[in-house]
């Protein structure tokens, strides 16, 4: 779960990593009441899970009352990258010295925590030179190393031992809270010395939030996400016609890859599991059809141990109990699959021996039907 | 440093040669079996299970037993594989490696970053092999099963399977069967950010510890695994054929696609990081599992000339 800035500024200033003043609202109306408590000018920072907020107008400097009218609406109803403003922090202005760049983050590769650091901050990490890259097994982060981390990047007197303190904190907050990456970028240094986050980036492991019942506000699914999770399936909504359902999280994104090569356009992407019985497809055909966007639906089912005329009878359920009334183009492997094939004869369920010739067929249905 | 063959198969002469004991950890729960049931049919050798409350019963005729240190001491077993819940994956995986095994297969798919990296930590030293967790398993054909992987994709040869995604490794070791290139092992790393085994720990034990004349990878988007053991292959001059897989090419950015590890953030994790690494190992990308058994078959053919 990616946290959105406000919410990662929250968790730094209950440990004690200075953020500058704030407020966060949904409306103008509430929006206006920050403005006044605040007082002008300040910056008006859209609330989205995405980078490149500044470069898309996302983040706009606000004088007075007047630019917060054009402004506060105009950012509200910003889209970066397919991503909406959730909410508005109107935030103080801040004397910017110097901009660094800070971050805690699971190595894979390497399978510890490594710290990401370096004198220039406020642009993508990616494209900075001088990266100061440090492991730290399982996070923790004692004062020596950090204070080593804050040498190289330039810092000394005041600002190196903010700094040292802050990295401290901050891998606190990524050990508490099960980060797998907790990022302040820009790390500023103010005109009076003092070190401030400007922004954060925090993402918390999904698998540990049974552990986390204090960042459960901060979870945002869609319904039909929050139901799919209920089922024990995984969703992702995409921006395609036809939607993609399948045993197993590989097996699902390899046919969402196919057909995109054939110019099929996917409008999910829905992972079952590793079985596939009778209730779970019945299951993802209901939640299928409560997606507006979708004109057929592309099945692909490694069976094995199923039996795919345990399949087969959940198409036939869904389209006698009226679930779905839309063209399935169908590939499953496994047992009685000529069975299955002889049961679905009549119905809108077309059942194809490889998943190549189930996308081809999906996709000259889509094109006819422009 | 413990054998992950030596594990599994043991040597000619030993009295459970090819028949090497395992227990069951979470037996009776309707996962794990089922699954029981499943590996003794292809002929696993299960000696016991555990069930804390269910100790003295039987399922499918194996002993259960209350504690892994119990099992342990009653078979000698060395191999244990979970089927747990994720919340309960910690304490089963230390108590099976407290007790003595070497071979840990962890099944649950959803366990929590920082109790995989405890887990790792442990196994370390211990000695232990941990594989997961989110891993369907490991198979070595016409030998042992131990793991969730349907019997009917994998047949008996001399190419190696290793595998990111359960499915993915079914479908793939299925498409390889039907072009006649048998398995010699198929072995599930898992979905997770965190492998008990990475890649390219897998890629090591394999190519030193089993017959083949060749290794199939199987991948997927997110992280760093494939480019790393891309760099690796180049290192070491590994001069057998490599074919590889990578899924995921169409999904976007930032969105986690079903498993925990399956996750582009800005180019670490993407595809065309991913497949460029190949590139330059000269490992060749299929671009739909079906198209694996033809590039093997051509990287073999090319070999044959040399």
């Amino acid at each position: 779960m990616r946290l959105l800035e406000y919410q990662a500024k929250s968790l730094f200033a209950e440990y004690g990593v200075p953020i500058p003043k704030g407020m966060t609202s949904t409306d103008i109306v509430q929006g206006r009441k920050d403005a006044a408590a605040l007082g002008f000018p300040f910056v008006i920072k859209a609330q989205m899970a995405v980078g490149g907020r500044g470069k898309a107008g996302a983040i706009q400097k606000c004088q007075n009352a007047d630019e917060f009218e054009l402004k506060y609406p105009d950012i509200m109803q910003k889209v970066v990258k397919g991503e909406k403003t959730k909410a508005i922090l109107l935030e103080k202005m801040a004397d910017i010295k110097k901009e660094l760049y800070i971050s805690l983050f699971l190595n894979r590769g390497k399978r510890c925590y490594t710290i990401i650091a370096s004198g220039e901050g406020g642009v993508e990490i990616e494209s900075v030179k001088n990266q100061i890259i440090r492991e730290v097994g399982l996070g923790n982060v004692d004062a020596k190393t950090a204070e080593e981390v804050g040498k190289q990047m330039g810092l000394k007197d005041k600002p190196l031992n903010q700094f040292v303190d802050i990295l401290q904190k901050l891998a606190k907050i990524t050990i508490e809270k099960e980060a797998e990456l907790a990022e302040i970028n820009p790390l500023a240094i103010l005109g009076d010395e003092s070190v401030v986050a400007l922004d954060g980036k925090v993402i918390i492991d999904d698998n540990a939030m049974f552990r986390h019942d204090e960042l459960r506000k901060f979870q945002e699914v869609s319904e039909l996400e929050e139901r799919a999770e209920k089922s024990g399936f995984s969703l992702v909504e995409l921006d395609g016609n036809i939607a993609v359902v399948g045993n197993g999280a590989g097996l699902v994104m390899s046919t969402l890859d196919m057909l995109s090569d054939n110019g099929g356009k996917p409008a999910c992407f829905l992972d079952v599991g590793g079985g596939a019985t009778t209730e779970t497809v019945y299951e993802a055909l209901t939640l299928i059809s409560k997606m507006k966007k979708v004109k057929g639906i592309l099945v692909n089912l490694y069976g094995g141990i199923v039996k795919t005329t345990t399949v087969a009878t959940a198409f036939i359920k869904a389209y006698e109990d009226k679930v779905i009334d839309l063209p399935v183009f169908a590939r499953m492997s496994g047992a009685e699959a000529d069975k299955s094939k002889e049961m679905l004869k009549g119905s809108r369920t077309k059942m194809f021996d490889t998943i190549e010739e189930a996308i081809n067929a999906a996709v000259i249905e889509m094109n006819k039907n422009g | 440093m413990v054998d992950l063959f030596e594990l599994l198969i043991g040597k000619q002469g030993d009295k459970d040669y090819k028949k090497k004991p395992v227990i069951v950890q979470g037996i009776t729960g309707k996962f794990g079996a089922f699954h029981t049931q499943q590996m003794l049919a292809y002929g696993t050798n299960i000696v016991a299970g555990v069930t804390p409350g269910k100790g003295g019963q039987k399922h499918e005729g194996v002993p259960i037993y209350e504690t892994m240190s119990e099992a342990v001491n009653a078979t000698g077993a060395k191999i244990s594989i979970i089927f747990v819940p994720a919340k309960f994956f910690l304490s089963a995986a230390v108590e099976a490696l407290e007790s003595g095994i070497k071979l840990l297969i962890a099944i649950p798919e959803h366990v929590p970053v920082k109790d995989a990296m405890t887990i790792v930590d442990l196994a370390k030293k211990k000695d232990a092999i941990v594989v997961g967790p989110n891993t369907p398993g490991i198979i070595i054909p016409g030998i042992i099963k131990i793991g969730i992987m349907p019997a009917m994709p994998f047949k008996e040869g001399r190419i190696a399977v290793i595998s990111r995604s359960g499915t993915l490794m079914y479908e793939v070791s299925h498409n390889l069967s039907i072009a006649n290139f048998g398995q010699s092992v198929c072995f599930g790393i898992g979905g997770d950010p965190i492998n008990g085994t990475p890649l390219i720990q897998a890629f090591d034990t394999i190519r030193d510890g089993a017959n083949i004349d060749g290794i199939v990878v199987v991948g997927e988007i997110g992280g760093d695994a494939e480019e790393m053991l891309a760099q690796h292959i180049i290192d070491t001059k590994f001069d057998k054929p490599v074919v590889a897989y990578i899924a995921g090419r169409a999904a976007p950015k930032e969105k986690r696609m079903g498993h925990a590890g399956a996750i582009v953030y800005g180019n670490y994790g993407s595809a065309e990081s991913k497949v460029s690494m190949y590139a330059k190992a000269n490992v060749p990308v299929a671009k739909r599992p079906a198209e694996v058994p033809m590039l093997l078959a051509g990287k073999l053919e090319k070999g044959r000339i040399k």
